[in-house]
């Protein structure tokens, strides 16, 4: 963190917030069951969408038969894809950075072809969402089923399926990297190690389903969105360009999201249909997916194969890696921010924590009749990780050198930045070395060594794993912007200070369950000097913050808490002035603390601030000619000394495998990361915790299982399998803190390390396990069956 | 339509929280579809309508239930209890207290549904060991926190109640 124009940082402050675990003031109502999240708002005449889906990875529409629904009870319109297209313009989610990057035009309700099984193809609104899926029951379809290309492997093959014929083939998108000198690393490398990695494909389930309330008025001609989305001002602009509405008509509100990590921040067309139904109808349209609808229209995420190798010298020394990725999005791009990011992701991140100076990677993009592919909490991340990790694991194996030690000898040291690794991403400071170093102590990893060999003599097979990681947060224009996403990567804060001496905050970041609101109203209170309990905030609404980005890529604390630490500064400032006025005295002389104003030396209190307000307010004609109080501020933060203010860390995992029946038991997780100032403890470690849970399902339980034809074969809570209480482990979470010098504040992103650094270290502890075993796991999920195939056991 | 449209009625009288109320509701509405959208009582929640992921669990005649699994007129003379009536009457008032001080909820969509079922844990075993917790909650899915810092806050409320360590 840097200091400000007094030379002191935010941490001198007097009753400073910051740093502390104060509970999120937000929290209380959701225990009470008083959240309003989107389906639990009634509106005057709101009706009911439910969707019919295409049963087909890939079919023709000839026609849709739609009287007998129209005439069914409650049904208010039966409406097509090819209706709607008249009130709703389609989209392609292609960005200008991503060279080469090509989709296809998408509808809100396809109208000639279906892409994927669960597609929607037909909307009934109905005055109930039972008498709408009543209705949708009657609706006859003539759909020819047509040939679809499924396997990402047979994506590119001559004689596969071209799902979009106009487009030439299904590679929608390649990228090649080729630094130093890679070829003659692997020649004099004296261990050359290779691998193929799977990641299967998994979504996010959220708990709170998708869900959206388009509310159009056409008296005022206004558009009102309650939505559960990560990113209200995008919603907005998307729906202006696609619905061909002024901005000043469209109001994008997002109260309570149950859960999003990145599912809810793409355009969906049953969410784009369900605005565009409000519109049509003049009435309220609510929407909300029920869980069938969520496993096959959310995004899915990962779906890659990755084959790498890494060249070593004897003494352990990482020389070059190469990888060669092929990741299947489904048959669209999705908008705005496109499916080419993930797997560009992983070309950045392999090798990230490493010195090595030679890297070549291919990654490749292709289309195919499943559901479409995006972003998803920790984006590229884990399958990077476990490429990476997963390499030098069989380097130290290899060459008989401890995973802590390959790893302590290879990292980029923590004296040695900023640093810019093979793959080019740049960092302005990390603390390999100092995590590691953390994490050994931290799960005495001697001591474990010693137990594992001991239990290894009574034929109990425990196993450790490690995985090293950098993480992607604090994302600049260089993201989206610069590809032509209007999507935001500064934010905004607006305080406003009331004449009780209560501070209203608004701002562009948004709350998903993260604890935005809670360190927002501990930045804002420490700024400005008030109890955090006079600090109210207000987030998710367009027509009430500043223009923002929302909250994804771990974004919020960082930028949004910075805005907000420059608001509170100068609204501190400006009370300051009013106060000087009053009291005749220099402005610099006084301060502003615990709501009070004081003298800045001696802390004796001089007024208190509802007194000021009071005066302000209420009685400004006692004020000295031509002092105005200006008691709203706003300021705005981007990031622009680097695009990503990345972070770093070290997982751990202590895992128990029994070789009979395939069965992993975690027994101990451990996490150090460095997010740089930590605002608020528990918070960010609950982050860690959450998101190293969702890695661990990925690890292990969740996949979207198609068959051969296309067809997800799981699409159930009780089929696909989430991490539940009973299998997880404790998790401890420590720091190491590098603030960025970019901010005052100093912070950095926590929301992706878990999920990144997870999947890698239970895969590493499984083959640490199973290695005398002769047996290995190279695929997520690594489920009983794909360990009990490894040891040749079915 | 099919026997199960909405046609199909009958008359139920129940007590929510207390309160005696009288509806007519379709057969195959459920018993969280009722509370949701008859009684307004949105602070249950629906995460699978098939009773997997627990959110939307509330008390009935005493029992932690799936009210998605229930029909309302099942619930017909029984008494119900959602995540309403046990704020308002403090029954959990020292679980929630602890939830809130461990942050052990983010989103919260899970949350009403978590604390019916721990506080059903605590009122049968009031000295769970962790794993105990761990398995009582097992049927209730949280995608946000981990599951840890719940653990936690219910390990913390049952040392609280059997007078070991203040409450949270
Ligand atoms: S909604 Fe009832 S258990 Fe999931
Ligand atoms: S807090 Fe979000 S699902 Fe549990």
């Amino acid at each position: 963190m840097s200091a400000d124009e007094t030379g002191l940082t935010f941490l001198d402050r007097p009753n400073s917030y910051i740093g502390r675990s104060v509970p999120r003031p937000n929290a209380r109502r959701l225990l009470q069951g008083r959240g309003i999240y989107v389906d639990d708002l009634k509106l005057p005449r709101m009706a009911h969408v439910a969707f019919l889906r295409s049963p087909y990875p890939h079919a023709r529409i000839r026609g849709i038969d739609t009287a007998a629904a129209k005439a069914a009870p409650g049904v208010f319109a039966v409406v097509t894809g090819a209706e709607m297209a008249r009130v709703c313009t389609p989209w392609v989610g292609v960005l200008g950075h991503f060279k080469g990057l090509k989709s296809a035009p998408q509808y809100p309700l396809a109208i000639d072809r279906a892409c994927w099984a669960g597609e929607a193809i037909c909307a009934v609104v109905a005055a109930s969402r039972a008498e709408a899926e009543d209705a949708v029951a009657l609706l006859a379809a003539d759909l020819e089923e047509l040939p679809a290309a499924v396997e990402m492997e047979r994506a590119l093959d001559p004689d596969e399926t071209v799902i979009h014929p106009d487009l030439g083939d299904n590679l929608a998108f390649e990228r090649l990297l080729d630094v130093g000198e890679v070829d003659a690393a692997f020649r004099d490398a004296a261990v050359v190690v290779e691998e193929t990695f799977q990641v299967g494909r998994h979504t996010g389930v959220c708990l709170e389903p998708r869900a959206i309330l388009a509310d159009w008025d056409a008296g005022e001609e206004k558009l009102t969105v309650h939505h559960s989305f990560q990113a209200p001002h995008m919603m907005q602009d998307i729906l202006c360009k696609h619905l061909g509405l002024p901005e000043a008509s469209v109001r994008v509100v997002c109260k309570d999201v149950g859960g999003s990590f990145g599912i809810k921040v793409h355009i969906y067309p049953d969410e784009m249909a369900t605005v565009a139904l409000s519109l049509m109808l003049k009435r309220p349209v609510k929407f909300v997916a029920d869980r069938l609808e969520s496993f096959t229209s959310d995004i899915h995420a990962r779906d890659h194969r990755v084959k790498g190798r890494m060249a070593f010298a004897a003494d352990g020394t990482i020389l070059a890696a190469e990888i060669d990725d092929l990741t299947g999005i489904g048959p669209y791009s999705v908008y705005p921010r496109t499916s080419a990011v993930e797997a560009n992701q992983v070309v950045n991140l392999v090798g990230g924590p490493y010195r090595h100076r030679n890297y070549r990677a291919r990654a490749r993009v292709v289309f195919q009749n499943k559901t479409p592919m995006c972003q998803y909490r920790a984006v590229g991340h884990p399958i990077a990780v476990m490429v990476t990790e997963g390499l030098v694991d069989l380097g130290a194996a290899r060459l008989d050198i401890d995973p802590v030690e390959i790893r302590r000898r290879n990292v980029i040291p923590d004296d040695a930045h900023p640093s810019t690794a093979a793959s080019g991403i740049r960092f302005e400071q990390l603390s390999h070395q100092a995590a590691l170093a953390r994490l050994v102590e931290m799960m005495d990893y001697p001591a474990l060594r010693a137990e594992q060999a001991a239990l290894r003599a009574r034929g109990i097979h425990r196993g450790i794993g490690l995985a090293t990681f950098v993480e992607i947060t604090n994302p600049s224009a260089a993201f989206y912007g610069v590809g032509g996403a209007r999507i935001s990567s500064q934010d905004g804060c607006t305080l406003r200070l009331n004449p009780q001496g209560g501070v209203v905050a608004a701002i562009g970041v948004t709350e998903q369950g993260q604890g935005t609101e809670a360190i927002v109203a501990q930045v804002v209170a420490t700024a400005v000097g008030v109890p955090m309990e006079q600090v109210r905030v207000v987030t998710g609404d367009t027509d009430a913050t500043p223009y923002g980005g929302g909250t994804w890529a771990s974004r919020g604390a960082g930028i949004g808490g910075e805005a907000a630490w420059q608001a509170g500064k100068a609204l501190r400032q400006n009370v300051l002035v009013v106060a000087g006025a009053i009291l005749q005295a220099d402005p610099a002389s006084l301060d502003l603390r615990g709501g009070r104003v004081v003298d800045a030396a001696t802390g004796t209190e001089r007024m208190p601030l509802a007194e000021l307000g009071r005066i302000a307010y209420f009685r400004p004609d006692t004020l000295p000619p031509g002092l105005q109080p200006e008691f709203v501020v706003t300021r705005h933060y981007v990031p622009k000394d680097y695009p990503f203010a990345f972070t770093n860390g070290v997982q751990a995992a202590w895992v128990e495998v029994d070789p009979d029946t395939g069965f992993v038991r975690l027994l101990r997780h451990w996490c150090v990361e460095d997010c740089g100032t930590v605002l608020n403890p528990q918070l960010v470690d609950e982050q860690i915790r959450g998101g190293i849970v969702q890695g661990i399902g990925a690890a292990l339980f969740e996949e979207c299982r198609y068959d051969r034809t296309g067809q997800f074969l799981n699409a159930t809570m009780a089929d696909y399998l989430v991490p539940m209480a009973a299998e997880m482990p404790d998790i401890a979470v420590a720091h190491v803190v590098s603030p960025t010098l970019s901010s005052e504040i100093g912070a950095k992103g926590a929301g992706e390390a878990g999920t990144a650094g997870a999947p890698a270290a239970v895969i590493n502890a499984i083959n640490d396990a199973l290695r005398p075993l002769g047996a290995r796991v190279t695929s997520q999920p690594a489920s009983p069956e794909v360990i009990l195939r490894a040891l040749g056991r079915v | 339509m099919d026997g199960a449209s909405m046609d199909r009625v009958r008359d139920v009288t129940l007590w929510v929280n207390g309160e005696r109320v009288s509806r007519r509701v379709a057969v195959r509405t459920h018993l969280v579809d009722f509370l949701r959208v008859e009684l307004e009582l949105t602070g249950s929640h629906l995460g699978c309508e098939q009773g997997v992921c627990g959110a939307c669990t509330v008390r009935v005649d005493g029992v932690a239930v799936r009210g998605c699994l229930m029909l309302a007129v099942q619930a017909d003379g029984a008494r119900v209890e959602t995540i309403e009536g046990l704020s308002d009457s403090g029954a959990i008032a020292d679980l929630q207290a602890a939830f809130h001080a461990r942050n052990a909820l983010q989103c919260g969509y899970c949350t009403p549904g978590m604390l019916v079922s721990a506080a059903e844990l605590l009122a049968a075993n009031p000295a769970p060991t962790r794993d105990e917790i761990r398995a009582h909650i097992s049927g209730n899915y949280c995608r946000c926190t981990g599951y840890h810092a719940i653990v936690d806050a219910i390990e913390t409320t049952a040392a609280a109640r059997r007078g070991e360590g203040g409450a949270a």
